[in-house]
């Protein structure tokens, strides 16, 4: 009988290692032939570092046997490629980096590595993780598995796409106004950002500084806390990162839902909304009801500005971050530039695509001489009111709930020509950016076949209630063992 | 239209970017688009309201001053084009 290996989320893989059912070498192996296979139509990898992985997983499989082993031993995974890995290829999705192979590895990917988990390769993502459909890629658009007509969102594309075909159990994303939970919801998993700080942006190839986080794509909360407690921490190479105790994730996801407070975001359950998204929202509120939550009605009145805040700070912040791209020392070079000027210019209109571009633009546009107080400063005064209303919510809830996105996944190219229209799939996910705040989106059910999320959100450093919230969930219904038919 | 072909050159050229003559048209369109949209920012009551520049009211961490471990230079510059020496190549700046 052909291997079922790909049907384990990583607690079962590591538990079916332990019993030696299977070994790293394996596991590792199904994977890449998932990869290389049926996978492949999805373009969900730019990269695929099959050889080392499969040296990583012979010694995983010595450690294991020796009695040695490591809280992630042998389990694969992947990274989004906006993570620097040592000598590997880090293109973050741009031209501009089609080449690059970083002199150090992410703290993210370090810490994961020293705690035995092994990379079969860097996921495909929207170019600078400026996008919500994986489109902007320079690397091509990917496919979302539950319909390959369909984006799996964005800017984690790659590794959603990538974990729920089960090409690979568990993938790294990043997340600065969704880009975990969106496409978590459009792929059917769950996909947290913890909150700003908790884990190092060290290598994570910047795009807004004080919005990114780095955070986990699995098939379940339970994976997401092992992952959390392996990544989380401060890190002296992240000034930002902060200084609280990672919490035992894992082991408090047991405690059952009796007292606790959960509020439905108004704001967030508007007629907009796709009628089947709503429809599964509402019945997944009926569950974490009869576990023992109270439902309670909370408004959060500013976060309707939360999308136009987002699109003036994030370009803000990324006009600067972007200015490193210059030609000079990584990235694109221009050929036969006629002075230094036109070298900068000619590498950055080269390298850079068209989103990218405009994002610079706005950027400069809201920072420039004569704008800094109606644009950068209003926002910036607009975020301050969106983060009061978070903290006055969590005076009498314990977390916050709502749809992750309006719709279901769309078509691939529905939304290509209106910037606009695509910054709004974003518009319930970008308010835990503004305030910092940890959240997670977990399916829920369909809404014309397609998966629906549920997204969670907590006060800051409460991801062990949000995940124990999640997993509970996940005890009571099967939404997130489903996969796409084409990849079972 | 709020954004001006003029605008888009000013901050072409302080973002030190270049467009062809059919993207000058659609960034004026777009751009413009997503100038309108941010616009709607303008109508919030933001009296006295103190703005936040990052979600964490943080304390600059400070650490000792010593020398920490660092990469190597040559590895560094690996990912230069042009390097000469242990330096970065450019085109001439001083006539």
């Amino acid at each position: 009988m052909k291997a079922r290996w790909h049907e384990w989320t990583l607690t079962e893989a590591r538990q079916a290692m332990a019993d030696k059912r299977c070994t790293s070498v394996e596991l590792v192996t199904h994977h890449l032939e998932r990869i290389s296979g049926a996978g492949a139509a999805l373009n969900a990898f730019i990269t695929v570092t099959g050889e080392s992985a499969l040296q990583a997983a012979e010694l995983a499989d010595q450690r294991i046997s020796s009695g040695d082993a490591r809280p992630l031993e042998g389990l694969p995974i992947a990274h989004k490629d906006i993570f620097c890995t040592e000598n590997v290829r880090t293109t973050c999705g741009s031209r501009m980096l089609e080449s690059f192979e970083p002199p150090y590895s992410a703290t993210v990917v370090r810490k994961l590595e020293a705690a035995g988990a092994i990379v079969l390769g860097k996921t495909n993502m929207d170019e600078f993780a400026m996008g919500s459909s994986n489109e902007t890629s320079f690397f091509g658009s990917v496919r979302n598995p539950w319909d390959l007509e369909c984006s799996p969102g964005g800017s984690s594309g790659g590794s959603a796409a990538a974990v729920a075909a089960r090409l690979v159990p568990a993938a790294t994303g990043t997340d600065t106004g969704g880009s975990i939970r969106q496409p978590a919801a459009l792929c059917g998993l769950t996909g947290m950002k913890p909150t700003y700080g908790r884990v190092s942006r060290y290598g994570m190839i910047a795009f807004a500084s004080s919005l990114d986080q780095a955070g986990t794509l699995t098939r379940s909360a339970a994976d997401a806390a092992l992952l959390l407690e392996a990544m989380a921490g401060v890190d002296p190479q992240d000034s930002t990162s902060v200084d609280e105790p990672v919490g035992a994730y894992v082991d408090g996801l047991g405690a059952d839902l009796q007292g606790c407070r959960i509020g439905l975001v108004r704001e967030f359950m508007v007629d907009d909304n796709d009628d089947e998204n709503t429809a599964a929202v509402l019945s997944a509120l009926d569950v974490l009801r009869a576990q023992g939550a109270e439902i309670v009605d909370v408004s959060l009145k500013n976060i309707g500005l939360s999308v136009p805040t987002y699109y003036v700070v994030a370009p803000a912040e990324c006009s600067s971050n972007l200015s490193r791209f210059d030609g000079i020392r990584f990235g694109h070079r221009a050929s036969d530039p006629k002075d230094l000027a036109d070298l900068y210019t000619r590498s950055r209109a080269e390298g850079f695509g068209d989103e990218v571009k405009r994002r610079i633009m706005t950027g400069t546009y809201v920072l420039s001489a004569g704008y800094y107080d109606a644009y950068y400063l209003k926002a910036q005064q607009v975020r301050r009111l969106i983060s009061a209303d978070f903290a006055a919510a969590f005076e009498s809830v314990d977390i916050l709930v709502g749809p992750t996105a309006p719709t279901p996944a769309f078509r691939l190219g529905e939304k290509t020509d209106d910037p606009i229209t695509m910054y709004l799939n974003d518009i319930y996910t970008i308010g835990a950016n503004l305030a910092g705040l940890p959240a997670l989106s977990m399916p829920c059910g369909y809404a014309r076949n397609l998966p629906v999320g549920l997204q969670l959100i907590a006060p800051a450093f409460g991801e062990a209630r949000m995940l124990n919230v999640a997993h509970q969930f996940q005890q009571a219904t099967d939404w997130h063992t489903h996969t796409p038919e084409a990849f079972a | 239209m709020s954004i001006t072909k003029t605008d888009i050159d000013k901050l072409a050229q302080l973002a030190r970017l270049e467009f062809d003559a059919t993207e000058h048209d659609d960034f004026v369109q777009k751009l413009g688009a997503i100038v309108d949209f941010v616009d709607q920012l303008q109508a919030a009551d933001t009296n006295g309201v103190t703005p936040m520049a990052h979600p964490l009211d943080l304390v600059q961490p400070l650490r000792a001053d010593v020398a920490d471990a660092a990469i190597d230079r040559s590895a560094l510059q690996s990912t230069s084009e042009d390097v000469a020496d242990g330096l970065y190549v450019v085109p001439k700046v001083i006539e």
